[in-house]
């Protein structure tokens, strides 16, 4: 136990817990835009799918963990970068840049792009989870017209254009977090260039499985 | 040659520094870096002014005294190479180059391009070593050791513990070099005996010391004179959590 606690208290041990909860929340955005795709199949399949995710009592459960993994992976990873930010020397450097330059471009601005997403997923929330509830009747069951919704937001250019680009600052961030992640663990290095192109691979899949569904309801989601 | 440069002063640690511009003649392109700066500390000697305080000691590039920011390039534009390894040569007539101490609020200044790097001993204090009965050495063959794990701890034993991962580091993050330390001695039957008491008590040192974490940007694989690899570094992530488990 005192083992584990050293662990838990320690650099390492920390960034091991953000990368653990990074994937685990990868994982969750990795299933939500493939849940979402039932959009081009039609607002009965993308209801249906919705009605029957929020009718199981496991969803309690899940939104617990999700939430769990959020403030576990956002409170360590804060703390972590503001202890970064501590351990840089002072004094004024014409060449400081310079350490920043050397950096991955995702790398550098994890912090951002992480407090970004953020934002994002509040606003998200707020607008779908908590958002208008139209309800619609298929087969005789009684529904959330989700994808009624859906459209009516991604009509606007506003609301499309800045999901648009919150799904590019996603991308930035598990291009990065996702390989990284990995190198945490233990399990590769970042330097192993599979992992590398791995984790783009998932972060263009992912960002680019949300990014086609505003363009999507913007120009035929009403038909 | 003839060359600006423009170096870091500083009185003491808690002095505030600034940048002085030097000019230095007759540089041949076959000194080393150091050598530079040798020329440079006679020239002001002889004009009764203070030498430039900067750390050296082997000039061959395996002690790790050396340092310097040069060019905002831990060790300078050569990759693999510490600054005493690295020659005039690189450089063109007249250029300008800045030269600063390394950066970490871990390595605080000295004097001058001169830091406090003892937060590494600290670290290799705190695990960093083997503990051996003394007596005889014990019969080569009684511990076999094959021939891509010895490769391998070499390679991680060639940390020279100079701190350009450090400097380098976004974060000042002083992963690298006690990974290469964990790593090193994690492979070799003669580490086993320590291997989980050593990884915690390097890493409680290292966070002890105020070095940031690791952000895993690769900065450090380049500036490193050794070449130390990040794989060193996801060693050690697995060292940590294995030693949860272990006494």
């Amino acid at each position: 136990m005192a083992h584990l606690k050293t662990f838990l208290k320690s650099s390492v041990g920390r960034k091991f817990l953000v990368g653990l909860t990074g994937l685990g929340l990868s994982g969750f955005v990795l299933t939500h835009m493939a849940g979402n795709m039932l959009m081009f199949v039609g607002p009965e399949a993308y209801n249906t799918y919705g009605h029957k995710l929020t009718s199981t009592p496991l969803i309690y459960l899940a939104e617990a963990g999700l939430l769990a993994m959020f403030v576990v992976h956002m409170g360590l990873a804060l703390k972590l970068a503001l202890e970064n930010k501590q351990a840089r020397g002072t004094g004024p450097s014409q060449n400081a840049s310079n350490c920043e330059k050397n950096a991955r471009f995702g790398s550098r601005y994890m912090a951002l792009t992480g407090i970004l997403v953020l934002a994002f997923i509040v606003l998200h929330l707020i607008s779908f989870k908590y958002g208008t509830y139209y309800s619609v009747n298929y087969q005789g069951v009684e529904m959330r017209d989700l994808h009624r919704l859906v459209v009516e937001k991604f009509k606007s250019p506003l609301y499309s254009g800045w999901y648009l680009f919150s799904m590019i600052v996603l991308f930035v961030h598990l291009a990065h977090g996702f390989s990284a992640a990995f190198q945490s663990l233990g399990f590769f290095s970042v330097r192993n260039c599979l992992i590398k192109k791995i984790g783009w691979a998932f972060a263009l899949l992912v960002a680019g499985g949300f990014f086609i569904q505003p363009i999507y309801g913007y120009f035929y989601g009403g038909n | 040659m003839k060359l600006n440069l423009k170096i870091w002063r500083q009185n003491g640690p808690s002095a505030p520094g600034n940048f002085v511009d030097y000019h230095v003649d007759h540089v041949s392109p076959d000194m080393s870096f150091l050598e530079m700066l040798d020329v440079l500390n006679v020239s002001l000697v002889n004009k009764k002014e203070t030498p430039i305080e900067f750390d050296h000691d082997c000039r061959e590039g395996i002690c790790g005294s050396c340092s310097l920011m040069i060019n905002g390039n831990a060790h300078g534009p050569e990759t693999g190479t510490a600054t005493c390894q690295l020659h005039m040569r690189r450089f063109k007539e007249g250029d300008t180059i800045v030269i600063e101490p390394w950066r970490a609020k871990a390595f605080p200044v000295i004097k001058d391009l001169s830091t406090d790097r003892t937060a590494f001993d600290r670290i290799m204090a705190a695990g960093g070593f083997v503990s051996v009965n003394t007596g005889n050495a014990p019969e080569a063959n009684s511990i076999l050791v094959g021939h891509d794990t010895a490769e391998s701890a070499m390679d991680s034993a060639a940390c020279i513990g100079c701190g350009a991962c450090v400097a380098s580091c976004k974060n000042s993050s002083a992963m690298l070099f006690v990974s290469a330390k964990v790593s090193h001695l994690a492979q070799l039957p003669q580490g086993h005996p320590e291997r989980a008491k050593r990884v915690r008590g390097m890493v409680t040192q290292m966070d002890q010391e105020g070095f940031g974490n690791c952000s895993n940007t690769g900065a450090c694989e380049a500036a490193c004179p050794k070449e130390i690899t990040l794989e060193n570094i996801a060693q050690l992530n697995r060292e940590i959590v294995r030693a949860v488990f272990k006494d």
